[in-house]
């Protein structure tokens, strides 16, 4: 038995070394996943991004990830983990990520970092971020435009500046189409639980909105909107199949065009520390097809899109006022990053109460 | 036909002490056949989940530190279970430890001492203690059944934590995100070695095991936990009180799953957040029964489990499998081990009574 055993672990460690000095050449490129990668939402579009950037490389790297890490201190053993065994460059993709990525940078100073939604750098570790309320303010004005009721539901997970943010621009976007639009938003207090999302987009129409969109990461809410003959807006993933008559359009995650820009960067060796907010024109994300909806509203929303792209419009663009009535953003005055990413007010028109 | 385990009147010693390792050669063979279906080399997989991690410094620290609250929990919940006491919630009062132990650097963090973690320890300790006293104070007054009221307070724990770090506790350099603010570096566990990130917190899990393998191999204390856990009418003549028992081994279980928490959250996540546990109160109720409800076992099986969620890891990465196959895997070890121990205790007996066969028969017409 012991002779077995032996055996066993001499062959097994031979066919490691053989494995690891394959790897030698290629360049590893590494991820580490917050949820299972194939949620349909968040970490399936990393994955598909992940995907994509090998693709984009084939054979000259290697794209290891691991997914379900706990956010805490096994999130520290898995970036470390990655580091260990020669990636070049880690992305850790949740927020929650933020400080063991930073304390690993600083065992590991020879390799790359990027932190997904985060605020924190080092010298080698880069924050990269999706302008998502890009999208939302596009989304919108074709609520504002589509609905008959002037009502808009939105499912929104947890009550951090990202969300908000994606609240505020949905509602300025509606009201540069209709000033009088409202939104009423439910807490779901989760990013991925299809019973709970579908319970808010039930409790939404029964109040009733006609136009249905969300910041969680399944497709249930859509589903029942498609049930209930409304229309709603997808996230994260193109939603078209769970809602063919219904999905009006979705913000794509597409980090595959991010990955491959930053892969790129580093085997040139101009990859450097910085804290990216890529948006629309970057490609970092996309609008799904606008379906579902008239021509005059579909050129519309491309108009739009374009307008963001080419920079000449910033969603953001005053005047706004606040929901308690003060004041904002003067006329013609744009919001600052700083100001976007601490964002914790609602602006006039949502029909709901921040928790704070 | 039914199939009805029975009781060995005399288990066999040979086959006990021989009964885990019986259960690690079944699930390295099945596991095996399961990474050779995957298209995976099956050596290769074993290699990476068994040996690899015990191969390295760094993973050997990073066992460690997995290990130590898994052994802090299951050393608490191994004196409750044997005293028929059954506290489903240590995940809560990990929970409840840690806010209470973080009162002091989050709430005081202008205040910089060496007392600062003392109090954090203590804090944290009286903090699961209490909250493990609730379902002890329903049990012994009202009879109430600890295992529900225990496992419902776990819930009330996770949102009571989501809301202090989201509401009132939330860091104002966080930018709103649900964090607290980080713990000053004395309110850090410090770590014990150069060479890894191991902290205290492994100290005081193997020193907690220790000291209670003492008192219930060697203290009437001892005798008195395992004589009303057996039986309580037994115990009452010899004068226990089964009530104070109720409260001595959910207050200690609730003390040590609180000093796991505080020792969680100042060791490794230096902050407190909406999620400080992948459910180490839950895994640590399997790790009490792989050790066979005795603390030394504990701390072994604490170990063993903290090996397949770093050899899982490396798994992981090296094969590139889901995290679903190594938790099958893991799910695999824990059946065998467990299908082997109750072989051991009990003998599997096919009933062919034929009272029972004609009413199966008699249902059937």
């Amino acid at each position: 038995m012991k002779k077995l055993l032996l055996a066993l672990t001499t062959s097994a460690a031979v066919l490691g070394f053989a494995a690891a000095a394959s790897a030698q050449d290629k360049t590893k490129i590494c991820f580490i996943y917050v949820g299972s990668k194939t949620d349909g939402g968040w970490t399936q579009a990393h994955d598909i991004g992940r995907q994509a950037l090998q693709a984009e490389f084939g054979d000259k790297i290697e794209t290891p990830f691991l997914e379900n890490v706990p956010e805490g201190p096994d999130a520290e053993r898995a970036i470390e983990r990655m580091a260990r065994s020669g990636c070049a460059m880690v992305f850790t993709t949740s927020f929650g990520f933020m400080d063991a990525t930073i304390k690993v940078a600083e065992k590991f100073p020879d390799v790359k970092f990027e932190h997904a939604t985060g605020f924190k750098t080092a010298p080698n570790v880069a924050t990269y971020n999706s302008r998502f309320y890009e999208g939302r303010y596009i989304q919108g004005q074709i609520a504002a435009k589509m609905s008959q009721k002037g009502v808009a539901g939105y499912i929104a997970s947890f009550p951090i500046p990202e969300v908000v943010m994606g609240i505020n621009a949905f509602v300025h976007g509606a009201q540069s189409v209709n000033p009088d639009f409202k939104v009423k938003v439910i807490w779901a207090n989760t990013w991925f639980d299809p019973g709970k999302e579908a319970d808010a987009a039930k409790a939404l129409i029964d109040q009733g909105v006609d136009i249905l969109t969300q910041h969680t990461d399944t497709t249930a809410p859509m589903q029942v909107a498609a049930e209930r003959g409304i229309k709603a807006f997808g996230q994260a993933s193109d939603m078209i199949k769970a809602g063919p008559e219904t999905q009006l359009t979705a913000i794509v995650d597409t980090w595959g065009n991010y990955y491959i820009k930053r892969t790129k960067q580093l085997m040139d060796g101009t990859w450097k520390s910085e804290q990216i907010w890529d948006g629309l024109k970057d490609g970092i994300l996309t609008m799904a097809p606008y379906t579902n909806m008239p021509d005059d509203v579909k050129k519309m929303a491309e108009e739009t899109e374009a307008k963001i792209k080419s920079g000449e419009l910033h969603p953001y663009t005053g005047p706004i006022k606040k929901q308690d009535g003060s004041e904002w953003l003067k006329e013609g005055e744009t919001a600052d990053d700083q100001t976007l990413l601490g964002m914790n007010f609602y602006i006039a028109g949502v029909d709901d109460k921040l928790p704070q | 036909m039914r199939i009805e385990l029975e009781k060995r009147p005399r288990p066999s010693t040979f086959y006990a002490v021989l009964s885990p390792f019986i259960a690690l050669a079944l699930t390295v063979i099945v596991g095996g056949i399961m990474f050779w279906m995957l298209g995976k080399d099956p050596l290769g997989a074993l290699y990476s989940f068994f040996v690899e991690p015990l191969l390295d410094v760094w993973s050997l620290h990073e066992i460690a530190i997995k290990a130590a609250p898994l052994i802090l929990i299951g050393v608490g919940l191994s004196v409750c279970y044997r005293s028929n006491n059954w506290n489903i919630g240590a995940e809560g009062q990990f929970i409840m430890g840690a806010i209470a132990g973080s009162i002091v650097p989050v709430v005081f963090h202008d205040w910089h001492s060496p007392l600062v973690l003392p109090l954090m320890l203590i804090f944290g300790m009286i903090g699961g203690a209490l909250y493990a006293g609730i379902p002890a104070f329903l049990k012994a007054n009202m009879n109430t059944n600890e295992i529900l009221s225990s496992l419902m307070l776990v819930y009330i724990a996770q949102l009571f934590l989501d809301w202090i770090v989201r509401g009132p506790w939330r860091s104002p350099e966080g930018y709103n995100f649900p964090v607290t603010r980080n713990f000053a570096p004395e309110a850090v566990l410090p770590e014990i070695l150069a060479s890894g990130r191991t902290n205290l917190g492994f100290v005081f899990a193997i020193v907690a095991a220790l000291l209670i393998w003492f008192m219930m191999r060697y203290t009437l204390k001892g005798f008195e936990i395992t004589v009303l856990g057996q039986s309580e009418r037994a115990g009452r003549f010899a004068g226990f009180s089964s009530r104070r028992m109720i409260w001595f081994s959910m207050l200690l279980s609730g003390a040590l799953a609180g000093l796991a928490g505080i020792a969680e959250v100042s060791g490794n996540i230096n902050k407190l957040q909406p999620i400080i546990s992948p459910g180490y109160g839950f895994t640590a109720i399997i790790v009490a029964f792989l050790g066979r409800l005795n603390p030394i076992g504990v701390i072994v099986a604490g170990l063993v489990l903290a090996l397949t969620y770093v050899g899982g890891e490396a798994v992981q990465l090296t094969l590139s499998v889901s995290d679903k196959v190594t938790r099958v895997f893991q799910g695999l070890l824990l059946f065998f081990v467990l299908s082997c121990d109750t072989l051991i205790l009990y003998r599997i007996r096919i009933v062919l009574s034929g009272r029972t066969a004609a009413m199966a028969q008699g249902g059937a017409e």
